[in-house]
């Protein structure tokens, strides 16, 4: 455990990349092979189980600080982060521990089996011997808020640098659902095929935004410029839907999320495809909600992710389907090295012998013949219930991540609204101890109705700016939430808008965000809320 | 009741007795100042009052000003009300201000710490009736460690990134916490370059009498490679800049309090954060207060809100007011005693350096 509180104290310590590669190597150098792969499992979002609930977890841990309950939150109001706050507030440790970050997982697991009073003299003992960066990391992995800030690239620089192994096929071999227990460091290292792991998916080939904001368009002969001629490039819809892949290998069949989430049980109607489908066949698609052949807004998807158990109403009201842009594995082989053309031919003549056209569509490529007219197709990306179009280069391969160059996402401009901060609260990570998290208001006659909340989108020049403003502008403190002076007004931005029962204001906005600080508008001339209505009208 | 001898106004702590303000914001005619920080010493007041040792920075940064000096110990009476210094151990020359008057006595911390940072006069409790006191760190998450393992760590830093070839350049504000690093680092690694602000606050304070290690301050003709060898000491307002920015490859560290948390850290994006304050860390706070055997105590700036809460919970009788001290209200996002000279370094600065 030493050796990983270290990683993680030598990782925030620098910011430059090729240090926190070379910190990451130095660990995987110091370690043993079972410490590798608790390692690469924390770092790729594969943390165990919750063995106790934070509840409970709090609850000692303000034992344990001997300081009141109130003062334990208000510390973590600041702190921003519960696995830090314990860490600060518990006394020094009075022992140490040589136990191994592999030792350590392991008895984290095996509470789940044991009775609240034995966890919790296991937990006391445990903080009394970590010190102080230990029991940070220690306290990060039991609370499942295991977020650092190293992105899964610079691991796998690091892991292809002390393996010899290439990064996209290490990016591949450490994809799907495995954990430290069934997964080893030997396995991982050795020569594979796609027959070790059926259910394991590819990585995801994710496109590049061709405008960074949404304030700087690009008209069609920027575009020309930075893409050259028309005729090299495809162009389809890009569709609102959750981004998956879908596996037939060995007669199983297997959805992943982009998250790496295995959902093969959330989407049932895509079974009967999937099972139909040639064995090693991989396909990259979208699933929406569908009805009667047209896609509905993300709204109605949004009602069936996250529920346990799919209700008939659920399956009658957002009955899905997919529509499929990509083939990445055909006839059991790996094809990401194909054109993408060719991998089209081959998508094409396999949803062309599916029985379930309905449900296995397949993405239309958008007919054009120059830039100016694709930017007049991309105006009715909102009537098409997309979010703008996808450009691929006809001779690219299907690539390893977030990659500049083949695939471009040419977005619609968001929605906007101008509206007023009414209420702050302190932000978390690196914006903690500062007000950055808003919820804004539209005018409702001589009132205002909150309608949204939304934390990014400022400089941190900004954030300084309006977080003074607060502190000195509050009206009313409810916990950590402060009533605000309305007086600053802000741009919202958005990608789409529902209506919704749940919220005051009757409406629910998708990816709400700040597009730019309005310094030059009294807040009496913000939006009002029949101005939204008219927005909902629009979109339905 | 009669009016107390101290009361908080717009201006500032007002003694209506004696007829004097401490530590106004605005302009007063007799002003008795706690120790030279902008937040704390204001220009435009007729007469300052303030301790010998604050006296030349004092008149670096406030120009021409009608200025008393005095020692700590040493009283000073105004229409019968006694005014007398002690210790503060926040920066050289700082005090706390003792007031009395028939027998009632009030103290103002102004800013404190109670560790010695062997620069500084070390903070000394005075037993009083009513104490006015800062909590800029009143949370139990904040907790320093000795002075001795921080500079353990600084040095052993240093000498790594003299081994590694690239600069040192460590970020403390120009009045005492330049000066705490300055006395606290190992120079058998290398020499101590400075920028020009803190070279100033230096200047000022050796012709106060202050010994301070030998400095070199950094000038149009000071050689890249040689300063790399050394450690150059910035203040916050030079770190991004174009000044800083020329000596690169360089390893960045800041001397903060606010480093003791991550995110505070990161939004700072130090290379290394030194967990370094001027202020008492929470245990420094509580201990400060019980040492006065105060009847009352009042919150100025920081944490006052929940710090006042823990106190009346564990038997004190606390209040918070309303100040200007401290820059931000718990505020994370700037610097501690904040420096309103020391905006961006402008062209000129630009010019000491050597390219």
């Amino acid at each position: 455990m030493k050796n990983f509180a270290q990683l993680f104290l030598a990782l925030d310590e620098t910011n430059k990349t090729n240090e926190k590669v070379k910190v990451i190597k130095d660990y995987f150098i110091k370690v043993p092979d079972t410490d590798k792969m608790n390692m690469l499992a924390l770092f790729t979002g594969r943390r165990p189980k919750r063995p106790i609930n934070s509840t409970l977890i709090r609850t000692w841990a303000v034992e344990a600080s001997h300081i009141p309950a109130w003062l334990f939150e208000e510390s973590y109001h600041v702190v921003g982060d519960l696995a830090e706050t314990m860490s600060l507030l518990m006394p020094e440790s009075t022992n140490t521990s040589s136990k191994t970050l592999t030792e350590w997982i392991a008895e984290i697991n095996m509470q789940a089996a044991r009775t609240e009073d034995e966890r919790k003299e296991w937990l006391l003992a445990s903080w009394a011997m970590l010190d102080r960066q230990e029991r940070f990391v220690f306290n990060k992995i039991l609370t499942g808020s295991f977020r650092v800030g190293v992105s899964q690239n610079l691991v796998i620089k690091a892991l292809a640098d002390v393996t010899g192994i290439e990064a996209p096929a290490l990016t591949h071999r450490i994809m799907g659902s495995w954990m430290p227990d069934n997964y080893t460091f030997d396995q991982l290292v050795q020569e594979q095929s796609a027959a070790d792991n059926i259910s394991r998916p590819y990585p995801f080939f994710l496109a590049y935004p061709i405008q960074e904001t949404s304030e700087k368009s690009k008209t069609a002969d920027e575009i020309q410029a930075a893409l050259g001629p028309a005729e090299e490039w495809q162009a389809e819809w890009k569709w609102d839907g959750i981004r998956a892949q879908m596996i037939k290998r060995d007669g199983q069949i297997f959805i992943w999320s982009r998250g790496e989430d295995l959902a093969t049980e959330k989407f049932p109607e895509l079974h009967p495809f999937l099972n139909a489908l040639p064995d090693g066949t991989v396909l990259d698609g979208e699933i929406l909600s569908f009805q009667s052949g047209l896609p509905l807004p993300f709204g109605i998807l949004q009602t069936r992710i996250g529920r346990k158990t799919l209700s008939k109403k659920i399956l009658t009201d957002s009955p899905v389907a997919t529509i499929v842009y990509d083939c990445l594995e055909y006839n059991g082989e790996d094809i990401r090295q194909k054109t993408q053309s060719e991998r089209r031919l081959i998508l094409e003549k396999l949803q062309q012998q599916t029985e379930f056209p309905e449900v296995f569509r397949i993405s239309a490529l958008i007919d054009f013949s120059s830039w100016n007219e694709l930017a007049v197709t991309r105006e009715q990306s909102r009537a098409m219930i997309a979010e703008g179009i996808m450009l691929k280069r006809k001779n690219a391969t299907y690539q390893v991540g977030r990659r500049r160059g083949d695939w471009w996402k040419w977005k619609i401009d968001p929605l906007s609204v101008d509206a007023v901060m009414i209420y702050a609260q302190k932000g978390h990570g690196r914006r903690a101890d500062l007000y950055t998290d808003y919820t804004f208001a539209v005018w409702d006659g001589d009132k205002l109705v909150p309608f949204a909340k939304a934390y990014s989108g400022l400089t941190d020049q900004e954030i300084n700016k309006v977080d003074y403003f607060i502190k000195r502008n509050t009206l009313e403190k409810f916990g950590p939430v402060r009533t605000v002076k309305p007086e600053l007004v802000f741009e919202i931005g958005f990608e789409g808008i529902n209506k919704s029962n749940r919220h005051k204001s009757g409406i629910a906005l998708r990816f709400p965000r700040i597009l730019r600080w309005r310094q030059d508008k009294p807040k009496e001339e913000a939006d009002t809320i029949e101005s939204l209505r008219a927005l909902l009208g629009e979109n339905e | 009741m009669a009016t107390p001898l101290l009361q908080f106004t717009d201006r500032g702590i007002y003694c209506e007795q004696g007829r004097f303000y401490i530590d106004p914001w605005k302009p007063v005619d007799d002003a008795v100042i706690t120790h030279a920080h902008a937040d704390h010493a204001y220009f435009g007041h007729k007469n300052y009052l303030a301790h010998h040792l604050s006296r030349e920075v004092m008149l670096y940064r406030l120009g021409d000003i009608n200025l008393r000096t005095i020692e700590y110990g040493e009283t000073v009476t105004k229409h019968g009300v006694k005014i007398t210094l002690y210790p503060a151990g926040h920066v050289i020359g700082s005090a706390q201000i003792r007031v009395e008057y028939k027998g009632q006595v009030w103290v103002v911390s102004g800013d404190y710490k109670t560790e010695d940072d062997g620069i500084s006069t070390p903070f000394e409790p005075v037993k009083c009736h009513h104490f006015i006191s800062e909590c800029t760190f009143g949370m139990p998450i904040y907790n320093w460690k000795p002075q001795a393992d921080l500079f353990v760590d600084v040095n052993n830093w240093w000498a790594n990134n003299v081994q590694n070839g690239v600069a040192t350049v460590i970020v403390g504000y120009s009045l005492g916490k330049a000066q705490r690093i300055l006395q606290n680092l190992d120079l058998s690694i290398g020499k101590v370059y400075t920028h020009g602000v803190i070279e100033n606050t230096n200047e000022a304070l050796r012709r106060n009498g202050i010994i301070l290690n030998p400095t070199e301050r950094i000038t149009i003709d000071s050689k890249k490679e040689e300063v790399r060898k050394g450690i150059i000491l910035a203040p916050p307002s030079a770190v991004g800049t174009p000044w800083m920015r020329k000596f690169q490859p360089y390893s960045f560290g800041y001397c903060s309090g606010w480093m003791a948390l991550r995110g505070a850290k990161r939004r700072r994006a130090a290379d290394r954060g030194f967990i370094m304050s001027d202020h008492a860390d929470f245990p420094g706070l509580v201990s400060a207060i019980d040492a006065t055997g105060c009847e009352c105590v009042y919150l100025t700036h920081g944490y006052t809100a929940s710090f006042s809460r823990y106190l009346s919970e564990i038997g004190f009788n606390a209040r918070e007011v309303h100040t200007l001290y401290g820059g931000e209200e718990e505020d994370a996002s700037i610097t501690e005693g904040e420096e309103k000279d020391e905006t961006a370094p402008s062209g000129d600065i630009k010019k000491e350096l050597a390219v």
